[in-house]
């Protein structure tokens, strides 16, 4: 009887905590919705250019296998690789075929090979002769796919754990009456924000530090560029996690429902900051991403690690997440107010 | 010739959303007076205090603390306060606590080390001051908030429900301290839904659903009622309005 009442109690509980409970339901479906446009989405379509003294009939049959041919000059294909607006180069040296992958993409690497070596062998199926010469801009063939993940998952876990810490750190101020008893002082609102985001902020250093050392001296992740500017990115992005994280707390009232921000706030974070190839997607899908902080994250990461490129390529994601930290502190001077309005 | 008010309170009302909390309620503190409220839980006591202390704002009528309107930060700092919940850090020691508090004051180098044995020797602690507040017992950390809330000498001291879950030997030493706090000069005003605690104040004001149902020193509620105990005249007036 006992074990009854304990049952009926905690179905009621359930239904005074309706956000719970729609949670439990709304979130699995969530992420299985998202887990599906990723996963079964189209396969990518390579974009190739062709250097002007590529025969015609190669660049037919690259067109029928699925790419995207351009013609252009060696010069402007290279710009273009750089800026990954085309995936590989074609040109004709001395009579045999050359390619230039820009290569920091494993998943594009193998659909450019894919469509370039059914061109091959439909043009010369019996020729072995026809060798095709291929080189990378960007890493190179055996660059495997967890160095292509390793940056996203680097700013993914500083993020994530920086996120959760701060925000249930902030609720725990909240129900345990501390809050409320340092907003009796003189403090101000904006001082118990200042103050969390430095408190936290020399924590976070030291957390994203260590994190990006493992990763790249113990795991062995690639590591072209500087570890100074690592070390920048993760800052400023475990900067937003925690500002994120303290004003999200604002909305929870007990540690459950800070976690129920994890598949709302996190996950979706995961599959659009380029872990998965987003041109597979909806457009509409695609633009997600641009509110999302980890994109910035994961791509001024991506640009330093594989690419080995410096301030003048992540300025722009570390003024984005700049502005987000920004965005997220003011948020949370407003969202105090409700706990005292002066 | 009257004092003048350290804290009133005209025509206040309070309500949240639309359920009103506090209807009306008009009052006034003087200087160096023990000022008790009295009223069983859910009265709208924490409110009120709340209010006074400036974390809350009235729906309407207005709130002076000396002579200013709140809330005020400035103001707030001649106030000391002591919430219904020990909110400390359990993690931290007594001592930390005490040094983070005072540091919001803006209490620094000698005078907060010399503050903080002060505040300890008068809530009979000063030996546990290295303790991790985790291991104090409830009624320690009921004395170490208030030795919180006096760090900074205030002029004001609001005390919600400081002795609620102490046992009777620590209450009564509490209630000495107040007496002591009071004869250097602080007004405080305490709530308390213990009847017999009331008797201890200077002056009472009776809270029930919000409203200020009577206000007076304990022997003039007692006298008025035709009653032996505060409880009587409480449940008269509690009654009367009906």
């Amino acid at each position: 009887m006992r074990v009854r009442a304990i049952v009926i109690r905690i179905i009621r509980q359930f239904f005074r905590d309706k956000r719970t409970l729609a949670l439990m339901i709304v979130a699995p479906m969530f992420i299985l919705f998202l887990m599906n446009l990723v996963f079964n989405g189209k396969d990518y379509k390579p974009t190739i250019a062709v250097d002007p003294n590529v025969p015609e009939v190669v660049v037919d049959k690259l067109a029928k296998h699925d790419a995207d041919v351009k013609e252009m000059t060696k010069t402007t294909a290279h710009r273009q690789l750089e800026k990954q607006q085309v995936d590989a180069f074609m040109e004709m040296d001395k009579g045999t075929p050359k390619m230039t992958l820009e290569g920091s993409d494993p998943n594009v690497n193998k659909a450019v090979l894919l469509t370039v070596q059914k061109t091959m062998q439909e043009l010369a199926p019996q020729t072995p002769s026809m060798h095709l010469k291929t080189s990378y801009l960007h890493g190179s063939e055996d660059m495997a796919l967890f160095d292509y993940f390793g940056p996203v998952l680097i700013g993914f876990f500083i993020f994530f754990f920086v996120f959760l810490i701060a925000g249930v750190s902030f609720l725990r101020e909240r129900t345990g009456g501390t809050l409320e008893r340092i907003l009796a002082t003189p403090l101000k609102r904006w001082e118990i924000v200042v103050g969390y985001v430095i408190g936290f902020g020399i924590f976070t250093t030291f957390q994203a530090s260590l994190i990006s050392w493992f990763a790249i001296d113990i795991l062995d992740m690639i590591m072209e560029g500087s570890f100074l500017y690592v070390l920048f990115i993760t800052f400023l992005l475990a900067m937003t996690a925690l500002t994120l994280g303290t004003l999200l707390s604002a909305f929870a009232n007990n540690e459950l429902q800070m976690f129920q921000f994890i598949p709302l706030v996190i996950v979706p974070q995961i599959f659009f900051s380029g872990l998965f190839n987003l041109e597979t997607m909806p457009e509409w899908l695609r633009s997600l991403s641009v509110v999302m902080p980890l994109t910035y994250g994961a791509d001024a990461l991506r640009e330093i690690m594989i690419r080995g490129n410096g301030w003048n390529e992540i300025a722009q994601d570390a003024y984005v997440l700049l502005g987000f930290s920004v965005l997220f502190m003011i948020l949370n001077v407003i969202a105090l107010k409700k706990y005292r309005k002066l | 010739m009257p004092e003048k008010p350290c804290i009133s309170l005209e025509h206040v009302s309070k309500r949240f959303g639309k359920k009103k909390v506090i209807e009306d309620v008009s009052l006034e503190v003087f200087r160096g007076e023990i000022f008790g409220m009295l009223g069983p839980s859910g009265a709208g006591k924490t409110t009120i205090v709340k209010m006074i202390a400036g974390i809350d704002e009235p729906t309407e009528g207005t709130i002076d603390v000396l002579n200013t309107k709140m809330p005020n930060l400035r103001v707030m700092k001649q106030i000391g306060f002591m919430a219904q919940s020990d909110a400390l850090y359990n993690e931290l020691t007594a001592l930390e606590n005490l040094q983070f508090f005072a540091s919001i004051y803006g209490l620094k180098g000698k005078k907060q080390k010399q503050r903080i044995n002060e505040v300890m020797q008068l809530v009979n602690l000063t030996d546990h001051l290295k303790k991790s507040v985790s291991q104090f017992s409830g009624g320690m950390k009921r004395r170490l908030s208030l030795a919180v809330s006096l760090l900074h000498e205030p002029e004001v001291l609001i005390l919600d429900e400081p002795t609620v879950g102490i046992d009777p030997l620590l209450r009564q030493a509490i209630w000495d301290e107040l007496e002591r706090i009071r004869q250097n000069g602080t007004t405080i005003v305490v709530t308390t839904h213990v009847m017999d605690e009331a008797d201890k104040c200077g002056r009472l004001a009776m809270i029930r659903d919000g409203r200020l149902i009577a206000l007076g020193s304990p022997e003039e509620l007692k006298n008025r009622t035709n009653s032996r105990t505060i409880e009587e005249a409480f449940l008269y007036f509690g009654g009367a309005r009906q």
